[in-house]
């Protein structure tokens, strides 16, 4: 059924890490999806890292949208057949501005690995075979891998147990913080609002109906 | 690297792939298989008779005459008379000559009276000689040499007795002048397999007591008085000529075809045969089409195979988006997949193509007298696997185009 989503006004500021609650169907994928331009606003403008992605042309999108936004999926994030390192280096095949600014992508990697807490011998094992917390860090590993202005998280952490959701949290945020990232996380889970800079509800930013057709 | 992930993506599906690989595989086998049966069989059919220079018969048609003279198919209008033959075998470019005398039949295969000369004279496939698998050239006046079909089907062996047939499928047989077997030819893959052959003189020692196709009554001449006529032919059906020098094959030709005494026709046997190729060559098309019909449907049944992964592919298809993958590089990686599969599978159908040849070759010549040539690929072989990669790439447009339009649709925020 088609829906309206309207918002006036949600900014995320430089190296600021930002929770986005609320419930399912309360439009988060889609405010995503918007910044991610993958749909198109009606009306008004989406800015991302400077650009309004309404000015750029389909395939720069694409490419835009890699160079400057890390993405973690809720889960199966990996592309099971292939190895990690394949995995994490992805982005990089597409964004060459993200591949300038890795040296040695192999080596970036496996710092990567060695920080979000993954054994070396990981790197060359097929995805298929981690388990789902290793998945989720191999993920944020290549979100991060070449330093994107924007790291996009939705609900990463639904699939993983508190404990882990605590430590990979801890990494998301370190990891962030190190290469100036902004970190924009959807989830539903209040539990999470202590661990972040800002917490903005759906609710607060967002009108949502049915549209009229 | 996006290769390498397209590769892993398919060893992935392996099963469904490898079943798919297969099909389209065995389709191909199929398909030059059927295509090197078609010119095996042109190939034989062009070799039952080879040098021989000219057949010379009756006038009728140049397909006629070599049907009955050489297949053993049909009746001759008429015959040729003993002297239009004598004149013929005394011009000077002729090399050999050897008549053939057909009317007679034993059980369902027909009778030639030749003289022992075919022998060495008739060739096939390139020149080869008709050779002995049991016994010894005819000797005597009632000696018979049987095909190989014929000592197959009728289970014969070297000293059998076999009495001749007055004409094809008659009930009067000449029963007083039985024959001997004194030699089985091998299997030639000609219609020489499914004769029986005896001697000239023979044709007219069994029709001593004969006039006008009829038996006279009463009349029976005892053999030992047939063994001491001249027995000489007054017609034969048909003479197989070979000339001194090629060069004069046409002169030979004209000068028969204006012989003034009796309407006469001589014809190149390479030429006739092909004229009754493009006869029958109309059931070689069929045979082509329905296997063109079997590749069709093994490269509809991969577009299927990709159509149905469609669905399930969803997310990887979301991961590569959202990595900046622009949907044509989804478009090119199912087609590139689309590509290897047919390649993978032509190349295969190929090799099994390549290995029944090698594991049927001598079974099929022994039993059909077929031989299918094993020689190295040739460019038409190449071309059809390169039709059915380009046929494939292009059945893969379809689902390709399917998939640019979900992965536009989808984004990169699937949840499946």
């Amino acid at each position: 059924m088609p829906f309206t989503l309207n918002v006036p006004d949600f900014s995320v500021h430089p190296a600021e890490s930002v929770l986005l609650l609320g419930e399912s169907g309360s439009g988060k994928s889609t405010l995503l999806s918007l910044i991610c331009g993958t749909i198109m606003p009606s009306e008004g403008v989406v800015q991302v890292a400077g650009n309004d992605l309404s000015k750029l042309s389909a395939s720069l999108l694409d490419q835009f949208r890699v160079e400057k936004i890390g993405i973690i999926f809720q889960q199966f994030n990996l592309l099971p057949f292939g190895s990690v390192l394949d995995n994490i280096l992805l982005p990089l095949s597409f964004a060459p501005e993200r591949r300038a600014r890795v040296l040695k992508p192999k080596e970036a990697a496996r710092k990567l690995c060695t920080d979000l807490g993954l054994p070396d011998n990981l790197l060359n094992m097929r995805a298929s075979t981690l388990s789902v917390g290793q998945q989720q860090r191999v993920a944020v590993a290549r979100a991060m891998i070449g330093e994107p202005s924007l790291l996009v998280a939705d609900e990463p952490t639904s699939a993983l147990d508190e404990s882990t959701q605590i430590t990979f949290l801890d990494l998301l945020f370190t990891q962030s913080q190190n290469n100036n990232t902004s970190l924009l996380m959807v989830s539903h889970d209040e539990r999470l609002s202590k661990y972040f800079d800002r917490v903005v509800r759906m609710t607060e930013i967002a009108g949502f109906g049915k549209a009229t057709i | 690297m996006i290769l390498r992930l397209a590769l892993g993506s398919l060893i992935a599906r392996a099963t469904t792939v490898g079943m798919t690989i297969l099909a389209i595989a065995l389709s191909v086998a199929l398909f030059l298989g059927v295509e090197k049966v078609r010119t095996g069989a042109k190939a034989s059919f062009a070799d039952t008779i080879s040098g021989t220079d000219l057949i010379v018969g009756a006038r009728s048609g140049s397909v006629q005459l070599l049907l009955y003279s050489v297949f053993r198919i049909g009746n001759a209008t008429n015959n040729l008379t003993w002297s239009s033959y004598q004149d013929v075998a005394s011009r000077p470019e002729i090399a050999w000559i050897v008549p053939i005398s057909l009317g007679d039949s034993h059980k369902q295969f027909r009778v030639m009276g030749t003289t022992p000369e075919f022998f060495n004279r008739y060739k096939y496939r390139s020149g080869q000689s008709i050779e002995f698998a049991d016994g010894k050239n005819m000797s005597d006046l009632f000696d018979t040499v049987i095909g190989a079909d014929v000592a197959a089907t009728l289970n014969y062996h070297v000293g059998d007795p076999i009495v001749v047939a007055h004409g094809l499928a008659s009930f009067t047989e000449h029963k007083d002048q039985p024959f001997k077997i004194s030699g089985i030819l091998n299997k030639t893959g000609t219609p020489v397999d499914r004769t029986v052959i005896v001697g000239l003189r023979a044709i007219e020692a069994i029709h001593v007591d004969w006039q006008e196709g009829a038996q006279v009554q009463g009349q029976t001449t005892p053999i030992d008085v047939i063994r001491k006529m001249k027995l000489q032919p007054k017609a034969v059906t048909a003479a197989l000529v070979g000339i001194e020098n090629r060069l004069q094959v046409f002169g030979l030709q004209r000068a028969i075809n204006k012989y003034n005494k009796e309407p006469l026709l001589a014809i190149l046997p390479g030429v006739a045969l092909q004229e009754l190729w493009q006869i029958i060559g109309i059931a070689e098309v069929a045979l082509i089409g329905v296997s063109a019909m079997v590749v069709i449907t093994a490269l509809i049944g991969m577009m299927a195979m990709i159509f149905s992964s469609l669905n399930e592919r969803r997310r990887e298809m979301a991961i590569f988006r959202a990595m900046g993958a622009r949907p044509r590089v989804i478009l090119g990686m199912l087609i590139l997949e689309a590509a290897v599969i047919a390649t993978i599978g032509a190349i295969l159908g190929l090799a099994l193509m390549y290995l029944g040849v090698y594991i049927a070759q001598p079974i099929i010549d022994a039993e059909f007298g077929l031989w299918l040539p094993s020689k190295a690929p040739t460019l038409n072989e190449f071309l059809v696997l390169a039709a059915v990669i380009i046929a494939s790439i292009i059945a893969s447009v379809l689902p390709a185009l399917r998939a640019y339009r979900l992965s536009l649709a989808d984004g990169m925020l699937v949840r499946i």
